[in-house]
């Protein structure tokens, strides 16, 4: 080390790591001395936005940690636990020391890959699978599911359908060949994209509680063992100079993104596995973003003790690799393992088993510190926590000037369509209401047997083998209501994931979050941010339910445009009689027709607004939290009362998108329907096309009616019989005016064929 | 009745296979490790699919080379029962045990969703459950399910009846509209000359449930298990 302390470190070394230089002071104060190259590079990556979380953290302590089920918080993916068929009502954090660890635990989470991705959208795309799924088995949870939230430019544009076709078979190259089901999520087009799409996606893992394990280092004299892949220079500087920084014109970032392999991926997982069902793995960690730096420090400090490590065992894939870089390196497929001494041979046979290195390189201390040395020398000496703990930045913010025009829009000014048919079609065939076989039908969306509810509908479901419980999943933001209203833009990304999973039949249960921002540098983006997250945490804490883990990508930025706020929400629900699942294609001819929620004449930020009249404008819908819950609970009783044949989430489009939806989204028997009774006293439009929140459309056999409309009258959810089912035509009537009247076959054409032409031609 | 399934590093649906056999069928089941030698007595082996060895070159070719394959040939020419489902079929073809070759789906994509099959001969230990000509509901999940025979193989697979389940539309029309991957003659299923080994595309073994949607995969299963206990 000595050697390298000789020169003075300049400026640019440490700004282009991304570092400022206060916090170049901070390190120097840390250390009492001027940092090692090797140091140097480790602050840089540990304290940036994509690791340290220094400028949001603050305002994600909002996030509710407990809710009506059991939570569990790890340091890398969260979940929750199930211990009988009703949520508990108390909560404690688990705590390692207890014995009786019964229950199944539930282990999600949702994560980024979006500056990657614009980079180079196949293999980014791939390593944020491969990331996100090893974030959940590193906890001892077998991973069942991936769900991914994609948005990109329009399509129109070359580069948009470069993106998407690259992502997509980036995710299905990964996902397939690993063996994880692809079985939900969503794709969104919009112009705020065009120069930095979003990849966000999500994993979702089972274990016995009493088979969890952490992402911790303890015990003196444990050892520290990396396993997986070889060590390349691939990947350097990913999170903190990529991740961390907005695009800029003509600029090369190609060699940070990452290269996947899931090959290796899925004997790595089977591995890991096994060697925590031995119970000899004291904790585990994926070496992600910062790589070892990161696993080595947060490990050592999550753990309470410090670690001593030799580099030259770290197995590598190039010659002369000098200590920063392999402390910085973000090749993929790579974990470190804190096992007992004694149990070392052990575990070592089964990752070789499986093809895979095993390699000691290190051993847990009791100095608090993480020493690293190169073929014996020490290279870097810092204490574990004084790298985890980022600075906390108090961000300036404030409300965009724009939105104040924005946010007007007079209804008198929009032109009413002549012909709502038209109108219909061409919103069924819009980019992000359309269908997305094209692209779900290159995951394999079926494996390991659990999918009961295949993509396309409101929500996965996934059954609990062994159990008569079934897990479903969702994803959700409508991004262009967050531009015009954040606070309230989240929390009906939030009502609405709820709201997609009671459709269903679950039990809206517990969140993860992947918040999608600008530069928070610049107070307005920030503004964007901070109001987001008040809307997802007031909306959790009425809904009574966690957020149990979650990321934040910052400086989603390039000189065409900054994207619209966008927090996706992953949510978790749970069915508690899978034969009770319910799906939102109308089943039978003669079915009454019911809409619970009521309309109002608003069509700020509709997809209507943007498709028809080009318009990015006005509010986003009224949401009225104590009406949503009223619904969502009156129409999770009718389902798991068995009373209801369909229902389905008013969302995109409105209305009379939602309601054709139904008549068609099962190819083998759509079912029309003639809808005659929407007697609101509003224009035409806001009526058929509307996004008016809290309403979910039901269906049911005409002896049902009078029950549902007793329970829906107890929660005090507005009713509404809207008409039947049958017939080969969608009809939608006001007094004698036919507004919609189409045959299945032209709506079916329009929904399900026009990505497949937008992309492929 | 004892039956194996084949772990190939890659392969992913090898716990669905056992699951079925355990806890769908209730009959006896374990796993074989592709580095195994010794099949210990089975009464079928069930390769499953999924990508051996990561499928980087031809899908299954590096599989075949796996040391388990040896003693799976020997049973296999003794007439032993060899079922092989997606990449297990491919690897049946690289490894010689059926004629003919894969080659990728025809739009070059991965398809994954439910298609229907016709049962072109159910007049094998794997197909006796089911009746003449009888349509099934079934899903496919490949990237390269497009099977191709020269021409005189392909006419010996018909003088044979060696071709047991072809793509077809629900009400079981055979024809270019409803093959999915271009396979040739719409072919997703063939056996051996003997009748001893089958390999299809669709996945039997996510087809067996009431709540997966469709049991319509159950009875190749059931075939076997009757087969083998007459």
């Amino acid at each position: 080390m000595a050697k390298d302390l000789k020169e003075k470190i300049k400026p640019e070394v440490y700004r282009s790591l991304g570092l400022s230089d206060q916090e170049y002071q901070n390190i120097t104060k840390i250390l009492k001395r001027q940092p090692s190259n090797t140091e140097l590079a480790m602050f840089s990556v540990e304290w940036s936005e994509h690791c340290g979380y220094p400028r949001s953290r603050k305002w994600l302590r909002l996030l509710p940690k407990t809710g009506k089920y059991k939570t569990l918080i790890g340091e890398d993916s969260g979940g929750i636990i199930i211990d009988g068929l009703a949520p508990l009502e108390t909560t404690k954090p688990l705590n390692s020391k207890t014995k009786s660890l019964t229950g199944l635990a539930i282990i999600f989470k949702m994560e980024s890959h979006n500056h990657p991705s614009q980079v180079e959208p196949y293999e980014g795309s791939k390593t944020g699978i491969g990331g996100i799924i090893r974030d959940i088995f590193t906890t001892g949870a077998r991973p069942i599911a991936l769900l991914d939230s994609l948005r990109f430019g329009p399509l129109n544009i070359g580069k948009s359908k470069y993106l998407l076709k690259g992502v997509v078979k980036g995710i299905a190259d990964y996902g397939n060949c690993v063996g994880v089901p692809t079985v939900g999520g969503e794709i969104y087009f919009d112009k705020s994209y065009t120069g930095n799409c979003l990849v966000n996606v999500m994993c979702i893992g089972i274990a016995k509680r009493s088979e969890l394990i952490r992402a911790k280092a303890f015990g003196v004299g444990n050892s520290i063992m990396y396993v997986g892949s070889s060590t390349g220079r691939d990947g350097i500087g990913g999170c903190s100079i990529l991740a961390s920084h907005e695009f800029k014109a003509g600029e090369e970032k190609r060699p940070t993104v990452q290269i996947g392999d899931p090959f290796t991926e899925k004997c790595l997982i089977e591995a890991t596995l096994e060697a925590i069902n031995t119970g000899y793995v004291v904790g585990i960690k994926d070496m992600g973003a910062a790589g070892l730096t990161c696993c080595t420090s947060e490990m050592a400090s999550a753990g309470n003790s410090g670690m001593d490590i030799e580099l030259q065992a770290v197995p590598r894939r190039e010659e002369n690799m000098q200590p920063w870089e392999l402390m910085m390196s973000e090749s993929q497929e790579r974990m470190l393992i804190c096992v007992k001494k004694a149990k070392v041979e052990q575990i070592k046979k089964i990752f070789l088993k499986w093809g895979l290195n095993a390699s000691i390189i290190g051993e847990v201390t009791n100095d608090g510190g993480v020493t690293i040395r190169d073929n014996g020398k020490i290279v870097a000496q810092i204490k574990a926590h004084s790298l985890t703990q980022a600075p906390v930045y108090d961000m300036p913010y404030r409300k965009p000037r724009y939105l104040r025009e924005l946010n007007k829009l007079t209804l008198s000014n929009i032109l009413k369509p002549k012909d709502y048919n038209k109108v219909l079609r061409k919103l069924l065939a819009a980019p992000s209401i359309t269908n997305k076989a094209w692209g779900y039908e290159q995951y394999d969306h079926m494996v390991q047997t659990n999918t009961v509810v295949l993509p396309g509908s409101d929500a996965a479901v996934l059954r609990l083998k062994g159990t008569n419980k079934a897990i479903a999943a969702t994803t959700d933001c409508n991004s262009r209501y967050c531009f015009l209203n954040p606070y309230r833009g989240a929390q009906i990304a939030v009502a609405e994931a709820a709201r997609n999973l009671v459709c269903s039949g679950a039990h809206p249960a517990a969140v993860t979050d992947c918040l999608n921002f600008g530069n928070p540098e610049k107070p307005e983006s920030f503004w964007q941010f901070k109001n987001c997250v008040q809307g997802l945490a007031d909306a959790c804490r009425s809904f009574n339910i966690a957020v149990v883990s979650g990321n934040v990508s910052f400086y989603n930025e390039s000189p065409k445009s900054a994207i619209n706020p966008t927090p996706t929400i992953g949510m978790i629900g749970i069915i508690n009689d899978i034969n009770k699942t319910c799906l939102q294609n109308f089943k039978q001819k003669g079915d009454v027709v019911i809409l619970l929620g009521y309309s109002r004449e608003e069509l700020g930020a509709s997809e209507y607004l943007q498709e028809i009249h080009n318009l990015t404008r006005g509010n986003a819908p009224q949401l009225d939290l104590r009406l949503e819950q009223a619904v969502q609970k009156a129409a999770l009783q009718v389902i798991e009362k068995g009373l209801v044949n369909s229902a389905h989430d008013c969302s995109e489009g409105g209305l009379a998108v939602a309601l054709a939806e139904s008549c068609i989204s099962n190819k083998d028997n759509m079912i029309g329907a003639i809808i005659d009774n929407l007697n609101y006293d509003m224009r035409l439009d806001a009526l058929l096309f509307g996004e008016s929140q809290s309403r979910i459309i039901l269906s049911c056999s005409s002896d049902c009616v009078e029950k549902i409309r007793k329970i829906a009258l107890e929660f005090k959810a507005p009713f509404r019989v809207i008409g039947k089912t049958g017939g080969r035509v969608f009809r939608i009537l006001k007094a004698e005016e036919e507004l919609i009247y189409l045959s299945l076959e032209d709506l079916y054409e329009e929904w399900s064929g026009s990505l497949k032409k937008k992309i492929e031609g | 009745m004892k039956f194996g399934v084949v772990v190939f590093p890659g392969s992913n649906c090898d716990q669905d296979c056992f699951y079925v056999i355990k806890d769908v069928l209730k009959e006896s089941v374990k796993y074989i490790w592709h580095k195994d030698t010794d099949l210990d007595g089975l009464d079928c082996v069930i390769l499953p699919g999924g990508f051996s060895y990561g499928d980087y070159l031809r899908t299954g070719a590096i599989a075949r080379f796996s040391p388990v394959m040896k003693p799976i040939a020997d049973f296999a020419k003794k007439g032993g029962t060899v079922i092989g489902i997606c990449n297990g079929f491919q690897i049946l073809l690289e490894a010689g045990l059926l004629p003919g070759a894969m080659l990728r789906n025809k739009n070059l994509h991965f398809i994954c969703r439910y298609v229907y099959i016709k049962t072109e001969n159910n007049q094998t230990r794997f197909t006796k459950s089911y009746n003449a000509g009888q349509i099934l509901k079934i899903p496919i999940a490949h990237n390269e399910g497009n099977y191709y025979i020269d021409a005189a193989g392909f006419k010996e697979l018909r003088n044979n009846n060696q071709i047991v389940f072809r793509y077809c539309s629900a009400r079981g029309e055979v024809s270019e509209q409803f093959n999915p991957n271009g396979a040739l003659d719409n072919i997703a299923g063939i056996m051996n000359k003997k009748g001893n080994v089958l390999g299809m595309m669709p996945h039997p073994e996510r087809s067996s449930e009431r709540e997966l949607g469709s049991q319509d995969g159950y009875p190749v299963f059931k075939s076997i298990v009757k087969w083998l206990k007459i």
